[in-house]
């Protein structure tokens, strides 16, 4: 179905629109035109860390999005998005390691791991991983299709609340642990790295890395008025009837299984493409993505930002995050109490996150 | 309450929708029996909540159903709306459709409405929308997510503001609403989903007496246009209603009849007085 033109205009106001087209350009034209055209002398010169440190966050802010879709807006707390997210980075990462060709370590046309394994040939599910488009597809299908299943039984029996989000927890742990034996197949605890050309171009070479750059960017932007339209949308409003009495919203006539399992399912493929965004431009994925801590720390961005609101979403990531990376650098040895006393002051203070609170102040 | 000189209309618009919500429904009315329940029994623990419980209701009848706590009132309920599934026993809309066979939406869509004991809104969304949930239509992911509100829909949801007398609040959130009002918001949700059956759990707990005799108006004229179960256990509500009354204990029916042989039923003086 086409979406009406009028209706898509309606998602935001004016201002709304107005950041959004300035977020575009910085992303699309600002960012690169930087990285590339100013010389290292000068004041607006971007170098690699940055263009990297934006372009990570922005892959977050996709995947806090999706929390908050589900989390926000559906009420199902998932303590184990990390595993979409890092499931998507590992379907980009066969892709990537396969790019290598044979100038890893061992000058071999295997991935370096399996020389060291002193394995003579790519295992089975290794096939097609050449083909950029399989990846593309895997990335989609892959976090899409286990959410599904998993969802489609936890739905099933009803599991809410605090249970589903323990076994979200213990979904990705287990997973965790699957991918750290080097049996699996995906490199064990290193997973992969040393990636050197995507599509056949170097990702050394500037010019690629901001292409991948503009590539998030407007993705993160694709995501956001996907998320605005469901929740502006009829659908939403089931969605949100369903977060705060399911029963009645059944004994309304709708089916609200359908309606958990269509937004968990969208959430993780969301998760997934972030990590396949992810993957290239920090050059490393391994199973630390899929431990519970990282999983928790998504819930804490949305938290930090405010539920339901989607802007906060793509706040608390980059608050988060940005601080994060700041701290780390500035105060390495004690970076983590500013961390702790963040989220200490959000929770005792500011309950609705930070947009619950600038709502609050504009009343 | 500002509800105080609310006049629930008796002559409600959707009598046509009924008619012809009735002309398309799969319910098969041709023993004018709409809801027929035979032989349930549902046990919690080894406790019957219902045992072996029949119980039929006429198309267009106004049933009130009660009985001391623990009678099974609410369980029937859940089995009647597919929250419980009974041990054994079945319960038919019309002549053709199992319920016990049907999932909670399922029955929903059938055309079983169903209010709950402690009024049930979605508290974050308007009345507007509250009553735009309700609304009889197509219920599936992809119908709300490309559906599109027009003008038909509007009036019918502005026309039910209005009969509910919520007129003034119609963008404010549920939560914000006496608990009166909540109750009618509920009730008016119900009609929105323009159900065959309406089973009215306790539906004027909480509410002032003249909140409970405007309820009762309206319950009173809504008989004929869709059947009604009440289940109360407030004597002078049901007696206000005036209507065939079941009298439930330790899950099946103990006396059925018009209030004053009920109130005069021995049996029925023993349960409730204890004697």
């Amino acid at each position: 179905m086409i979406l009406p033109v009028g209706r898509f205009s309606q998602l935001y106001d004016r201002r709304g629109w107005l950041w959004l087209g300035l977020f575009t350009a910085a992303v699309v034209l600002v960012v690169p035109l930087l990285r590339l055209l100013a010389p290292p002398t000068s004041a607006f010169y971007l170098s690699d860390y940055y263009v990297i440190l934006i372009g990570k966050i922005m892959c977050y802010a996709i995947v806090a999005l999706a929390m908050d879709l589900i989390w926000g807006y559906a009420g199902i707390l998932s303590l184990g998005h990390g595993l979409f997210f890092a499931l998507g980075g590992y379907a980009m990462g066969m892709y990537l390691m396969r790019e290598i060709g044979n100038e890893g370590q061992y000058r071999s046309f295997l991935p370096d791991y399996m020389v060291f394994l002193d394995w003579k040939e790519f295992p089975w599910y290794w096939a097609g991983t050449e083909y950029f488009w399989l990846a593309v597809l895997k990335v989609i299908l892959v976090p899409g299709v286990i959410a599904y299943v998993f969802g489609w039984f936890a739905f099933r029996s009803r599991i809410r609340g605090v249970y589903f989000s323990i076994i979200t927890q213990a979904l990705t742990f287990a997973f965790m642990l699957l991918f750290f034996r080097n049996a699996t197949g995906f490199g064990g605890n290193n997973g992969f790295t040393d990636f050197k050309r995507i599509l056949g171009f170097s990702l050394a070479h500037p010019g690629t890395r901001v292409v991948i750059f503009a590539v998030t960017g407007l993705f993160l932007i694709l995501t956001l008025l996907l998320c605005r339209y469901i929740v502006k949308s009829k659908f939403g409003r089931v969605l949100m009837a369903i977060r705060d009495a399911e029963s009645r919203a059944m004994f309304s006539g709708y089916n609200t299984r359908d309606y958990k399992l269509f937004v968990w399912t969208l959430s993780a493929v969301l998760c997934g493409i972030a990590g396949a965004l992810y993957v290239p431009q920090v050059g490393i994925i391994n199973p630390s993505e899929m431990s519970p801590a990282n999983s928790i720390e998504i819930a804490i961005w949305v938290a930090v930002g405010g539920r339901g609101t989607l802007v906060g979403a793509l706040v608390g990531a980059g608050i988060v995050n940005g601080a994060k990376s700041y701290l780390t650098v500035a105060w390495p040895a004690i970076w983590q109490y500013f961390l702790g006393a963040l989220f200490v002051v959000v929770t005792l203070f500011l309950p609705h996150g930070i947009m619950g609170w600038r709502r609050g102040q504009t009343k | 309450m500002n509800g105080a000189s609310a006049k629930l209309s008796s002559a409600p618009p959707d009598a046509d929708l009924a008619v012809a919500s009735a002309q398309t429904s799969p319910i098969n009315l041709s023993h004018g029996v709409i809801l027929y329940i035979d032989g349930v029994t549902v046990s919690f623990d080894g406790f019957r909540a219902l045992n072996d419980l029949s119980l039929a209701i006429d198309a267009g009848e106004l049933r009130c159903i009660i009985g001391p706590n623990g009678a099974g009132k609410t369980t029937m309920m859940d089995v009647i709306t597919g929250k419980t599934r009974p041990d054994s026993g079945t319960v038919f809309l019309g002549q053709s459709i199992d319920l016990t066979k049907k999932t909670e939406y399922e029955i929903a869509r059938l055309g079983v409405g169903r209010k709950f004991q402690k009024p049930s809104v979605f508290e974050q969304h308007s009345v507007y929308e509250n009553l735009e949930l309700a609304m009889k239509g197509p219920k599936g992911v992809w119908d709300t997510l490309f559906h599109r509100r027009d003008s038909a829909e509007e009036d019918r949801i502005h026309d039910m503001i209005k009969r509910i007398n919520l007129a003034k609040r119609v963008a404010e959130p549920a939560g914000l609403l006496s608990h009166g009002q909540k109750q009618w918001l509920e009730i008016g949700m119900l009609l929105m989903q323009e159900p065959q059956v309406l089973l009215l759990d306790e539906p004027a707990a909480g509410m002032s007496d003249e909140e409970t005799e405007r309820t009762a108006e309206l319950f009173l004229s809504l008989e004929g246009k869709h059947s009604l179960v009440v289940v109360d256990h407030d004597m002078a509500f049901v007696a206000s209603l005036a209507r065939k009354v079941t009298v439930l204990h330790e899950g099946s029916v103990l006396v059925e009849g018009t209030m004053d042989v009920v109130q005069n039923d021995e049996r029925v003086i023993e349960v409730y007085l204890g004697r």
